[in-house]
């Protein structure tokens, strides 16, 4: 727009080949847009996990199927907390928007503590599989739940580990501009892993129950 | 530079004369049309590859900077005839080498049986010739199911007789390849590929696999001999005139690694050591893959069933690292799933599809339990 | 409590002095070169008190100018290893008739040819086209830096970290005996019990990091940062090619971090994925790699056609021709390079209608590619060229790729494919598209924009030597593998039997030797042009009458690159100004904001190091302890706020000064 002005300006026909003004280039201006490129690929790293559950999810190799390991309910109540966890980052995020430090911390907890409860499930789950013998090197379904499965459980694991960072970052500083992206990233990180899930929940659980 | 070319390309010209161009001049009715092929394709492709490169050099040296009286337009960039031209014709190309593609690709699938044996020539009412090949570490082992006999890295088939291969490896993966028969395709472990051929000069060639398979790679070749009736015959009479056989024992012995081997012939063969080999179930009470197939399309055997794995034996394992590992015992015998069956070899597993239909779920007849069974096994092995 | 034995075990896993190559004379000799060499390096630096130079002004640098630099010299320093292992094959290849063993045995050949391939793709070709990128595309689109500076660091010190592993394991054990696609099962801890797959896994990994991060950073750099004025259609075509290139390696590396982290799995945990018995299928490792495999060539092509669209028009001192379907061309083959995978595998046996499609898709993207080379030959008609070397490098390209392009399209056709598939016709196919193009095009962009980086031209006459011994030896090297192919000779082959191949082998160990001269010519050039670069100066920071952004600003460029931000109303924006008299601005200059140095980068690589090599050891706590290390000293960058800092005007207002003066100097 300076640019448009200062050839107004000038009142001839001169060309302007450059700013005058130092056109500021406030920092993090590319962060979402990065943030988005890196959700991306890390998308594609589930997408080839799924492709590969999807190719490898039949082989039993004479050993349990789904319908033997899965246990609807549990997955159920798994499933309950990360969709909680989900809302109440937004709960957090919407305290952040009207500067209420306090709000946002304690939501921010809250979801951590649904996050934590997923964790502990799924962690609950995992160990009673392999208890059973059926663990990821029973066969290549195992294989692939376990990776696909787990490979999530582990984002979530991270995404804890970057909120508690959060939380002592803006018990520090406040929700300064930073902050307030840093928080935005972490949002956008947590809303997809909770889509994520749902492909889990919908094509590994549900599916593989019914089939 | 031009110059320079062609002194480099004078001695090029005198040693190409006295080279073996299998590919390009082979001696089966397939490979001779996929030679077309490459011949073919590399025709359309000059068609506008040559004056490329002529206009790319007659351009760099008409407008060289020192010759001013080459026109000089510094602005002109864009001309939508030109570019009309030049996205084009490159399509056409390609659509003429896409039909040429599409026939090919289908009429030359290594696994259409053979329609002809030559140019003008139908195939007769003989069924082909089936030859089962096998690329093991580092060799290949060739089973003839219609003879009943096997041989090692030496092969042979009858001239203008349509032959079908059927691939598979025992570990690795390969790429079987007889350049002057037909082209190439790969060996893999629990798959089978196939390969319809007909060889039309007799002659003795060169064969090997042609994807790398790790130390004796180098060492994996054989002869496939072409040669008239008679001397097929002759050839079976020899194979069947030699002392050893090949048993599930000794195919074991001879999956072994090794390097450089000889030819080696056995007279008879176990007449479902092919299928064992394909599904990977050699070893005595080791589950076949397509029982383990049929098995899972009926959804598994349950989590009673999930430790229902047997170590190699460890001899097996000491020789092998690929064996350090559990395989799934086969529920199809009694005497093995109640593992005392280990000891004799199992020469009753019935390795034609299962499909599942007639397998009663463990539960009715034995149940594997599943604390017990690697330790307890391992004892009694 | 512990025994020795066991505490031995906990400590160094499974490396003992027995993994040391010391009955391997070949890597003793090199071991003792490299001490030599070090203990030299280091020494000089020492002594010149270099060191806290090196930290302060280039390690810890997040200027994109010197991570480029950095990144071209780590690309060359990894091409001389690679090509030592090129030279050991070709040799070995020479040699190995007539009954002869050769000079390398199998353990030792087998981990040279996968050596080469890795490297020379992930350790020479990326770090070139990655640091060509990184330096121009900034410079191109008027920006003062990369969207994620820190980021940018750590991307080059992830990628030299996964070559420092690739180095450590040429004399610590081993590295994979597999090709360098590593497909299972031969790549499985069954049949490659011992760490050379390790090392090829985690190299991989650690540099993959680096390669997607730094994607990332060039999109979000391209989307976000270009000057006013600058629409996508009017972008420079070498920033529209990184564009493209960066959008690839985004959408395919996360791919290879999967695949091998599956494969690593099945190494370390026991899974099934690509193991034949429990139903796993090692064909699905073949296609998901070349899923990844196949964009991978594009994402080393795409920017070397870029740098011979900018050559092309600047030495013919013209418009590009045809800059619309220029853009277009490269968007399809960005598109188009994810259809084609299964044309590295049709003797699989997918079946005649599945190849046949493959094949026709992979002839489609020889539409768009020959486009370009018609742009590029209508942008030499009417033109004014002046053969420079970076000229001569793009007019070799354009003769030499035709021919790999057509042997390109000959193994497209799945039956002719059947017969040359695997074969050394395959191998010359590859190495004539990335010798004579991406090799052919880093040389002509290194020539074309050193001047730019270091304010003195590159000495003419050890380029052309370089030059010429690269174009002939290249032909002289690899016709003969084209001829081999014919005669049905596959590849990664230690020995041979029959005689009448023997000439053609010797003939390629020629060529390859003509090619070490054109390297070493190279270096030379270096050399000589650091010795004369008073005589080579450019001080009018654009020595070529060039024709984009990066030429309006001096040679090398200031931290900040652009005094103002340029304002862009052309597709050819510094032949605009140049052409509609434009001034450079003498005063009224303001405080710039810029992006602070850090260390974290560096840090963060060192550790993801002894990371890998505690995995690929076994040593469980090194491990452990350099992960938990990694998450603490990210965790502690995230508490600095203060990444940046302005220049003050009065220092721009010095620097722009001195240009000045030394414009008026040699003006007068």
């Amino acid at each position: 727009m300076t640019v448009m002005k200062a050839e107004a300006l000038n009142g001839t026909d001169a060309p302007v080949f450059y700013e005058v003004d130092e056109h500021e280039h406030p920092e993090g201006a590319s962060t979402m847009l990065g943030f988005w490129l890196y959700l991306m690929s890390d998308c594609l790293i589930f997408a080839m996990l799924f492709a590969t559950y999807a190719v490898l999810g039949g082989n039993y190799a004479a050993g349990p199927s789904p319908k033997d390991v899965f246990e609807l309910p549990l997955v159920a109540l798994n499933t309950t907390m990360l969709l909680l966890s989900s809302i109440t980052y937004g709960f957090a995020m919407l305290a952040m928007v009207k500067d209420k430090v306090g709000a946002t911390q304690m939501w921010l907890f809250i979801t951590a503590i649904f996050g934590a409860c997923f964790l502990g499930i799924e962690l609950y789950e995992f160990a009673h599989l392999i208890h059973e013998g059926a663990g990821p090197q029973r066969s290549a379904f195992l294989s692939s739940f376990f990776t696909l499965v787990g490979t999530h459980g582990l984002h979530v694991t991270f995404g804890l580990v970057w909120l508690f960072t959060l939380m002592v970052q803006v018990w520090r500083g406040g929700l300064v501009e930073a902050n307030k992206r840093r928080l935005m990233c972490l949002s956008m990180f947590w809303h997809f892993l909770d889509v994520i899930w749902i492909g889990v929940f919908t094509f590994v659980y549900l599916i593989g129950v019914l089939r | 530079m031009s110059r320079l070319r062609i002194v480099l390309l004078l001695p090029l010209v005198a040693l190409l004369g006295g080279c073996n161009f299998v590919v390009m001049n082979p001696a089966g009715d397939i490979a001779v049309q996929q030679r077309n092929l490459v011949v073919v394709s590399t025709v359309l492709m000059l068609l506008i590859i040559i004056p490329v490169m002529a206009l790319i050099v007659m351009f760099a040296w008409k407008y060289r900077q020192s010759n001013t009286d080459a026109p000089y337009e510094p602005d002109w960039d864009h001309s939508i005839h030109l570019e009309l031209v030049i996205w084009a014709v490159p399509l056409l190309i390609v659509i003429c080498l896409g039909a040429v593609t599409w026939t090919g690709t289908h009429l030359l699938d290594p696994y259409r049986p053979l329609d002809r044996v030559g140019p003008g020539q139908a195939a007769t009412l003989n069924p082909p010739l089936q030859i089962q090949a096998i690329a093991l570490d580092w060799k290949w082992l060739f089973i003839y199911p219609e003879y009943g006999i096997a041989t090692v890295n030496d092969v042979a088939a009858p001239v203008d007789r349509p032959v079908e291969f059927k691939i598979t490896s025992s570990s690795v993966m390969n790429s079987f390849y007889i350049p002057a028969l037909a082209g190439q395709i790969y060996a893999m472990p629990g798959m089978e590929t196939r390969l319809n051929a007909v060889i039309n000069k007799p002659g003795d060639y060169r064969g090997f696999s042609a994807n790398y398979s790790g130390a004796g790679f180098s060492g994996m070749h054989f002869v496939f001999h072409g040669v008239d009736e008679p001397g097929f015959d002759a050839w079976v009479k020899k194979v069947k005139a030699s002392a050893d056989t090949l048993t599930r024992d000794s195919y074991l012995e001879l999956e072994k690694p090794s390097e450089n081997v000889p030819v080696k012939l056995y007279k008879t063969v176990d007449a479902d050591l092919y299928k064992a080999i394909l599904n990977m179930c050699v070893t005595p009470g080791k589950m076949c893959q397509n029982e383990m197939t049929a098995i899972d399309a009926k959804g598994g055997l349950g989590l009673a069933n999930a430790g229902n794995l047997l170590p190699y034996s460890k001899a097996m394992a000491d020789q092998s690292p690929a064996l350090r590992r559990n395989y799934v015992a086969s529920v199809c015998t009694v005497e093995d799933s109640t593992g005392s069956g280990n000891a004799t070899p199992v020469t009753s597993i019935d390795t034609t599809p299962v499909l599942g239909a007639g397998l009663q779920r463990p539960a009715a007849q034995f149940r594997f339990t599943p604390a017990l069974p690697p330790a307890m096994r391992r004892a009694s092995n | 409590m512990f025994d020795t034995a066991q505490l031995t075990k906990f400590v160094f896993g499974r490396l003992s002095l027995e993994s040391l190559p010391l009955h391997e004379p070949i890597l003793i000799l090199t071991f003792a070169g490299v001490v030599m060499g070090g203990i030299v390096v280091v020494g000089a630096l020492t002594y010149f008190r270099l060191w806290g130079y090196l930290w302060k002004e280039w390690f810890t640098s997040v200027d994109h100018k010197k991570i480029g630099v950095m990144y071209i010299i780590l690309g060359i320093v990894m091409l001389l290893r690679g090509f030592a292992d090129a030279l050991m094959m070709r040799a070995q290849q020479a040699l190995a008739f007539n009954g002869s063993d050769g000079f390398l045995p199998a353990h030792h050949y087998d981990q040279v040819f996968t050596a080469h391939g890795v490297i020379m793709i992930f350790f020479v070709a990326m770090p070139l086209v990655t640091g060509l990128m990184n330096y121009v595309v900034p410079l191109q689109i008027g920006a003062r830096d990369v969207s994620f500076p820190f980021l940018n660091n750590f991307s080059f010190w992830m990628t030299t970290a996964g070559a420092i592993v690739v180095m450590i394991s040429l004399f610590i054990g081993e590295f994979a005996r597999t090709g360098w696609l590593a497909y299972p099962p031969l790549s499985n801890i069954g049949y490659s019990p011992d760490v050379g797959v390790d090392y090829y896994i985690w190299s991989l990994q650690v540099a993959g990091i680096g390669t997607t991060l730094s994607g990332i950073n060039l999109i979000a750099t391209i989307i976000k940062m270009r000057a006013p004025g600058m629409s996508l259609m009017k972008m420079p075509i070498f920033t529209w090619t990184s564009l493209c290139t960066n959008i690839l390696i985004v959408a395919s590396f996360p791919i290879l971090t999967a695949v091998l982290a599956l494969l690593s799995l099945d190494r370390y945990v026991g899974t099934n994925f690509f193991s034949s018995d429990l139903g796993g299928n090692p064909m699905m490792y073949v296609n998901l790699i070349w899923i990844w495999g196949h964009p991978e060539v594009y994402i080393l092509i795409l920017p070397a056609f870029g740098v011979f669209s900018e050559v092309t028009s600047t030495f013919s001192g013209k418009k590009l021709f045809g800059y619309t379907s220029m853009v277009y061309a490269t968007i399809v083959i960005t598109i188009l390079s994810y259809l084609v995978w299964l044309h590295h595998f049709f003797t699989m046996g997918s079946g005649a209608s599945v190849n046949s499609f493959f094949g026709i898709t992979t002839m489609i993207i020889s539409i768009p590619t020959g486009a370009k080379i018609f742009n590029w030959l209508f942008t030499m008609y009417r033109g004014r060229i002046r053969f420079e070397l970076p000229m001569m490098w793009t007019i070799a390209f354009m003769l030499t790729f035709v021919i790999g392009g057509m042997t390109g399209v000959m193994l497209a056709v799945p039956p002719a494919d059947f017969v040359l598939h695997n074969s050394l016709f395959l191998i010359a196919h590859f190495h004539n598209v990335i010798i004579g193009g991406v090799v052919f095009g880093m040389f002509a962009g290194i020539n074309f924009w050193f001047p730019k980086a270091f304010g003195f031209k590159l000495d003419e006459f050890w380029g052309k030597i370089s030059f010429w011994c690269w174009v002939i030896g290249f032909w002289v090297a690899f016709t003969p593998l084209y001829v081999l192919g014919f005669m049905g000779v596959t590849r990664r082959l230690r020995t041979f039997d029959d005689p009448s191949l023997h000439i053609w082998f010797i003939i390629a160990a020629c060529g390859a030797l003509i090619v070490a001269a054109g390297i070493g010519a190279f270096l030379v050039q270096i050399g000589v042009s650091v010795w004369r670069r008073e005589a080579l100066r450019d001080t009018t920071g654009d020595p070529w009458h060039g024709r984009t952004l990066e030429w309006a600003t001096s040679s090398p460029p200031p931290d900040y690159n652009f005094a103002f931000t340029p304002v862009i109303h052309d597709n050819d924006p510094w032949w605009d100004m140049k052409s509609r008299g434009y001034k450079r601005p003498l005063g009224g200059f303001k405080a710039i904001h810029m992006p602070k140095n850090t260390g974290t980068g560096v840090i963060l690589a060192g550790i993801s190091i002894a990371m890998a090599f505690g995995l690929i050891w076994y040593m469980w706590w090194l491990a452990a302890l350099s992960f938990v290390a990694i998450v603490a000293v990210a965790i502690t960058h995230t508490f600095n706020y203060h990444r940046d800092y302005y220049i003050p005007a009065d220092e721009v207002e010095r620097t722009e000064a001195e240009r000045t003066q030394l414009m008026a100097r040699v003006a007068s």
